[in-house]
């Protein structure tokens, strides 16, 4: 049986308490590197996305994601706005009308969301910022979808990496965004938006 | 934190409405945003739409008015607007001869100004951009974002906005902004940090002696830190690293912005602004204009930026051209 609609209304709502409670956090990450603001402009997108899902009952798993998008798009700004929409908003496109999500939809859905993220950002793994998550997560549950792995499994390794690969992001120097300002200063920092997907991604559950 | 607000989630919302009861004869609030628009539209003209985070004031919203900009889109302190709210300000302002994006270089206000330009392109409006990256406290080169958009935004919004006053077409506005992109270099120091209204406390510390160099207009840590030095030491390394980006010799003539942060008296502008004209007229730069006071802000930030424009003469004679906005002001 795969993720349905409630499944990812609730996955949604677990995101926005999480950023909620991380706020401070990762507001201090951004200040460190950035410009100190990832964690309010996070807290304010998603109060946003737990506003319209409580406007809207009835929802489909793309239109979820729809609504999980717009919301940021239009409520965040800076570029956590709408790199986290088009994230939403294309892996909206990628499952389509499908009722329930296998394993092989979330990687799907994370395949072309990511892919998104590449092209509105200009940026690609390896530089020290959100991708630095995503990337190698989407690969492992495309991985695992192939090779026949159980969804519960699956999801329980993409946690575990996403927390390595955001505690790497303190190794790279900073290519893209604010933080490629400081170049060798923004060394031995995590990138806030790198922890951002990590807390996202941990989030997911399979029912 | 002490500030003379309200409340921080309300400082946007109520300086824009305080800019518009201030100047009714500039500015008009579009209905439902966070747009500030030309109150006397000119038909047919190019619009030129800019904008960014706030607290940079009086950018941008300060700069909309005739010879300049159509509409400010004003988003959250130091976070580039939305892209519906910079497509409501393209749809407040755009003529048939379409709409000129003026947008510093940071990766939020690119993103979510080019959605907006997606946006009014599914409508059929027509639009263009000019990307201004004028800092050169930071490398330029394929491994980064590239440069930053500071102070040298003004100038752009002054030349550009006469370019299209005139008459000009989309194209030709275009083709003058970014040539002016090309010929104009900043370089920032601070002394002390900004405090964004919903952080309550200050991005980074600096303690009594010392100054942080080519930092941008985020509070942002810059590039350098190191003990403060007198001011024509400090005016020096600006102009120097300026100079060594875009090499000046003995005739040129230039356009000079002496540009508070927002912390820093006039009287110590002055004070940077003597020495930088002192070293141009040593190697033989003529300075036609220069400007001198709070125009790109990082908030309370003490410190100030050095901008140079070269200039030739149809960049000269728009720099002359009439503007009259809430801000900048030139009666030729």
């Amino acid at each position: 049986m795969g993720v349905t609609s409630e499944t990812i209304r609730g996955i949604l709502l677990d995101m926005a308490l999480i950023i909620e409670e991380n706020k401070q956090y990762l507001t201090d990450l951004d200040a460190a590197i950035g410009d100190g603001d990832h964690g309010h402009n996070m807290a304010r997108g998603f109060a946003a996305i737990k506003t319209k899902l409580g406007e809207n009952p009835e929802l489909t798993p793309e239109g979820l994601l729809k609504t999980a998008a717009m919301a940021p798009i239009s409520n965040v700004g800076g570029a956590s706005g709408p790199l986290y929409g088009t994230l939403f908003l294309k892996g909206a496109g990628a499952i389509g009308g499908k009722p329930e999500l296998e394993l092989a939809d979330l990687a799907a859905l994370l395949r072309e969301g990511v892919e998104g993220v590449k092209t509105r950002g200009r940026s690609d793994f390896g530089e020290k910022t959100m991708l630095d998550v995503l990337v190698p997560v989407q690969r492992s549950l495309e991985s695992d979808a192939a090779a026949g792995v159980s969804c519960g499994e699956a999801l329980a390794k993409a946690k575990k990496l996403a927390e390595e690969c955001a505690g790497k992001t303190r190794d790279i120097v900073a290519t893209k965004g604010r933080a490629s300002y400081l170049g060798e200063r923004s060394l031995g920092h995590i990138d806030p938006g790198a922890m951002s997907s990590c807390l996202l991604i941990s989030t997911l559950k399979e029912g | 934190m002490k500030k003379i607000i309200n409340a921080p989630e309300n400082v946007v919302d109520e300086m824009l409405k305080g800019l518009g009861a201030s100047f009714p004869q500039y500015v008009t609030r579009v209905p439902g945003t966070d747009v500030m628009a030309r109150r006397r539209k000119k038909d047919g003209k190019v619009a030129l739409v800019s904008g960014g985070g706030s607290g940079h004031e009086p950018s941008h919203a300060g700069f909309v008015g005739e010879g300049m900009l159509d509409a400010a889109v004003c988003g959250a302190v130091f976070t580039s607007p939305t892209p519906d709210q910079v497509y409501e300000a393209v749809k407040a302002v755009q003529t048939d001869a379409g709409v000129l994006l003026i947008i510093k270089n940071y990766t939020g206000d690119v993103m979510n100004f080019e959605m907006a330009m997606e946006m009014a392109d599914a409508e059929g409006i027509k639009t263009a951009k000019v990307v201004i990256d004028d800092d050169v406290a930071v490398m330029n080169s394929t491994w980064t974002v590239g440069r930053r958009g500071i102070a040298g935004t003004v100038l752009l919004h002054k030349i550009a906005g006469a370019a299209a006053e005139e008459g000009r077409s989309l194209e030709e506005v275009k083709r003058i902004g970014e040539k002016v992109v090309a010929n104009i270099r900043s370089m920032g120091m601070a002394l002390s940090p900004c405090i964004v209204p919903a952080a309550g406390k200050p991005n980074f510390t600096l303690a009594e002696n010392e100054m942080e160099m080519g930092l941008g207009i985020h509070g942002e840590p810059g590039v350098r830190r190191e003990a403060v030095k007198p001011a024509d030491a400090i005016a020096d390394e600006l102009l120097g690293r300026i100079l060594e980006d875009m090499p000046l010799s003995a005739g040129d003539e230039i356009a000079l912005l002496v540009n508070g942060l927002g912390g820093t008296p006039l009287m110590e502008l002055f004070i940077v602004s003597r020495r930088v004209h002192e070293a141009l007229a040593g190697i033989g730069v003529k300075v036609h204009n220069t400007n001198v006071g709070n125009y790109m802000t990082s908030i309370e930030m003490a410190g100030c930026s050095v901008t140079v424009l070269k200039l030739d003469e149809e960049l000269k004679k728009l720099y002359d051209a009439k503007a009259d906005t809430p801000a900048y002001k030139n009666f030729g």
